[in-house]
């Protein structure tokens, strides 16, 4: 093997309040497929943010050929060589392939218009040379598949005479049949000495197709192995290795009554022939992978987008749930991951946001009490120890583990029985953490069921009384709390035990 | 991230903070600004503080303050109308013809106040339930609005109003009818936008639908009364343009649209909705026709009006961005 090309040594990146990445190695050599594991949140898109020139690093230094570089945006890095693939490919649908793939740097003929066919012959060329041979390279790329796309933006990195090639999650969005022909791209490239830095979520992949391996772990370096000297096993304890901390206060609540109950529910794509029980009294946590489908779960449940098939029922009586009124309606209350986006409106006030889901409750003859509006907001900062200036605080100037709490007590406010809360501690910091872990045992015992969505796997061992996992829209696996170790659930949300890795392993 | 986030605690103490929120709010930005106006002006020229020039400034321009409550409510709401000026010409010309045709003369003043509503409900319906932007519906409301009123009236003016027609003429105890009128609708409404469920249903959609959504508030039938409520407003604002002079042309003020779209923005309603007050664009309607006025006064030509509310939008849009930058800055992530 030879010696590296790009080498990063003591990387760090920190964003407000959050540190991303801390003191990272990481490097890549000629003819090598390095793949790049950790669990969500590790830092892998971050770091390679920091490669690619999205991101600039707070410490550490890069080489290049030996030499330092800092890149000052993703064109300088291109410039040197270094190209990514991004999961959502960044392609234009409106124009044809060879436009595509020279976007920026087309042929130019001596009168500086850009020479057509010169373009379109090497594009076939570029093409031909990934022994990519089925491509027209004149028809538009929105008309293509989602591998062909993703041909085409393999393509687009060699003609910047890519040395480096990084992948993120390629094989996320693909069919059987396209994650074959892209294993095969991607030897072929390594074996003309392209450097790829491979992103997966799928052990197997590793197995398949990596010669050396980095494990990140939230925003440390694990370690930096060749493939044959680890194992699956091995590479899941080096991924969640990490001890259960005493974060969660979670105490014993009675059980009582099936409050939810999901028989065969079904909502394409991501939702498929999903069953579970809820009772009064229970968290029930659902882990899984990103793209596994939890949250599309928690929308269905809570009528964003309805169930098309299948039987939901509450208190044991069937019920549509068309909107998210209608669930509001039965009692269900959904805390949204996406605070920003789906939690709270920004330029209102602390006590307009907690009272939004209440309006009803708090009016009377289409007129708001402000008193009980008040009193509401008064309650919720006492009961969840919020840290504002007072009632009146545009809710946009509090911190996020301030402003998450203001999301769980504006549907406390609506007094639900069920309660989802899609990763309800992600970005904030452990002392809020703390606190609405205490909160969410409380409620437990005072009777809610909860459904708690969480990445974390501490925190989804720590706090559920059963768990999930979910894997492309299916729940693969059902643990009790006494049964489950870190071990096991990561190998249920990772292993890709169908069809398609059995095909693409010939 | 897994990672601990630095505990920091952002709210400062309420004192401090309530201070300068006062001092900056928008419609107390106005209301000096149209004290100070009024003060170097009049100093510089008297007749400018006459009553009659004081009636004028007022009266001639209390409809745009009544047409800029309805558009800060659907700007707020994250919308925007701009076929209001047609159809305040329109609904101008409905109400002159049927008032010379003999109709009751309450009805001649009703009816075009309901035609309004039903005009910007079907808007709102449109942009709710089909999904077109506002704007695109407007437009085309504002095209066929237009093109009917030549077509029909031929531009033709009216006149030979009956008597008692113009309720802009009246004067209770003294005080000109237009006062009143945007005087109490705009308490009325800024009370009914800061008390009402609907009200903060507007400001909610308005600052984040989806956010709003999740939250059991519908967003079509919060659009959908937003434009209806407006429509009222252009309804009233359309009666006190037709009843103020003796005659109603079948004209409107050119760009009379963007001249009350600019009395909402410089009165504070954020252009990408969520944020504002209703009082705020009464003044800054108020300030706007002092302006107008004030060119006149002071000798400067009035052509150069546009070009000072164009600066005034852009300072107004600036100093919103500016909050908004501050707000997103201060955030505690």
């Amino acid at each position: 093997m030879s010696d590296a090309i790009l080498k990063l040594a003591g990387i760090s990146k920190s964003f407000p309040g959050v540190r991303a990445l801390s003191n990272i190695t990481f490097d890549v050599r000629a003819a090598e497929v390095h793949a790049l594991l950790g669990e969500n949140g590790a830092g892998k898109s971050t770091l390679i943010k920091i490669m690619s020139g999205v991101y600039q690093p707070d410490e550490g230094v890069m080489t290049l050929d030996g030499g330092t570089i800092a890149f000052n945006s993703p064109q300088e890095a291109q410039d040197r060589g270094i190209a990514t693939i991004y999961q959502e490919l960044l392609l234009f649908p409106e124009l044809t392939v060879a436009e595509n793939i020279f976007m920026g740097h087309a042929p130019k003929n001596r009168f500086g218009a850009i020479d057509w066919s010169t373009m379109r012959e090497e594009a076939r060329k570029l093409l031909a040379s990934l022994d990519i041979h089925d491509l027209d390279v004149t028809s538009m790329v929105g008309t293509l598949s989602v591998g062909n796309r993703q041909r085409v933006e393999i393509a687009k990195a060699l003609s910047h005479n890519a040395r480096i090639l990084i992948m993120d999650e390629p094989t996320a969005a693909l069919t059987e049949h396209d994650v074959e022909r892209l294993f095969g791209i991607v030897r072929l490239l390594r074996s003309r000495g392209v450097g790829v830095v491979y992103i997966s979520h799928r052990l197997e992949e590793v197995f398949l197709l990596a010669d050396r391996v980095t494990v990140l772990r939230d925003g440390e370096f694990v370690a930096t192995k060749p493939v044959s000297e680890t194992d699956h096993d091995g590479l899941i304890e080096m991924m969640v290795g990490r001890r259960l901390d005493a974060l969660f206060p979670k105490t014993e609540a009675p059980l009582g009554d099936v409050v939810l109950e999901l028989e065969n529910v079904t909502r394409q794509p991501l939702t498929k022939d999903v069953s579970l029980k809820l009772r009064a009294g229970e968290i029930l946590g659902i882990a899984g992978l990103v793209g596994a489908g939890r949250s599309e779960l928690a929308e269905v449940i809570f009528g964003m987008t309805p169930a098309e098939s299948g039987t939901i029922r509450v208190d044991g009586r069937n019920v549509r749930i068309g909107s998210p009124s209608a669930a509001k309606r039965l009692g269900i209350a959904y805390v949204p991951e996406d605070r920003g986006r789906q939690g709270l409106v920004r330029p209102m006030r602390l006590a307009e946001n907690v009272s939004l889901a209440s309006l009803g409750r708090i009016s009377q003859g289409g007129f708001l009490n402000r008193q009980s509006e008040a009193t509401l907001a008064r309650k919720s900062i006492d009961q969840f120890r919020v840290r504002a200036s007072g009632i009146d605080q545009i809710v946009s100037k509090l911190s996020g583990g301030n402003q998450q709490k203001i999301g769980l007590s504006k549907w406390l406010a609506t007094e639900p029985r069920i309660l989802i809360m899609d990763e309800p501690t992600r970005g904030i910091d452990v002392g809020a953490k703390a606190e609405i872990h205490r909160m969410m045992s409380e409620l437990a015992q005072e009777g809610m069921a909860i459904i708690m969505i969480s990445s974390e796997l501490p925190e989804v061992l720590g706090m559920s009384d059963r768990i999930l996992v979910m894997r492309g829209g299916r729940i693969v696996a059902e643990v009790d709390r006494a049964d489950a170790t870190q071990e096991s659930l990561a190998a249920a949300m990772m292993s890709d035990a169908s069809a398609s890795m059995a095909v693409a392993a010939e | 991230m897994a990672a601990p986030e630095a505990t920091t605690a952002l709210a400062p103490t309420p004192r401090r903070r309530w201070v300068p929120r006062i001092a900056l709010s928008q419609e107390l930005v106005l209301f000096l600004a149209i004290v100070a106006l009024f003060v170097v002006v009049g100093a510089i020229n008297p007749r400018f503080v006459a009553e009659r020039n004081l009636q004028s400034i007022f009266l001639g321009n209390a409809y745009i303050a009544v047409a800029a409550i309805g558009m800060s409510m659907v700007i707020i709401s994250g919308n925007i109308d701009i076929s209001v000026g047609s159809l305040i010409g329109v609904l101008a010309t409905v109400s002159g013809t049927l008032a010379v045709a003999g109709v009751p003369i309450v009805l001649s003043w009703v009816i075009p106040v309901l035609l309004s509503i039903a005009f910007t409900t079907t808007m709102g319906a449109m942009v709710a339930y089909l999904r077109i932007p506002s704007i695109v519906v407007s437009l085309g409301f504002l095209s066929i609005l237009k093109g009917g009123l030549i077509v029909v009236t031929g531009g033709a003016w009216i006149n030979a109003l009956p008597e008692g027609f113009h309720l802009a003429q009246m004067k209770p105890f003294g005080i000109p009818m237009p006062i009143y009128f945007m005087v109490i609708l705009t308490i009325a409404a800024a009370l009914w936008m800061r008390l009402s469920a609907t009200g903060r249903s507007i400001y909610a959609v308005g600052g984040n639908a989806e956010a709003a959504r999740l939250s059991g508030i519908s967003r079509e039938r919060t659009v959908v009364k937003v434009f209806a409520i407006h429509g009222f407003f252009v309804g009233i604002a359309a009666l006190l343009y037709a009843t103020q002079l003796a005659i109603i042309q079948s004209t409107v003020p050119p760009n009379l649209e963007l001249t009350i779209i600019t009395a909402s923005v410089v009165g504070g309603v954020s252009i990408l909705g969520g944020t504002g007050t209703v009082v705020g664009s009464t003044l800054a309607a108020v300030l706007l026709a002092a302006i107008g006025s004030s060119l006149i006064f002071i000798n400067v030509s009035p052509y150069w009006l546009r070009a000072v509310q164009g600066v005034l939008i852009l300072v107004t849009v600036l100093a919103d961005m500016w909050r908004r930058m501050r707000q997103a800055r201060g955030r505690g992530r």
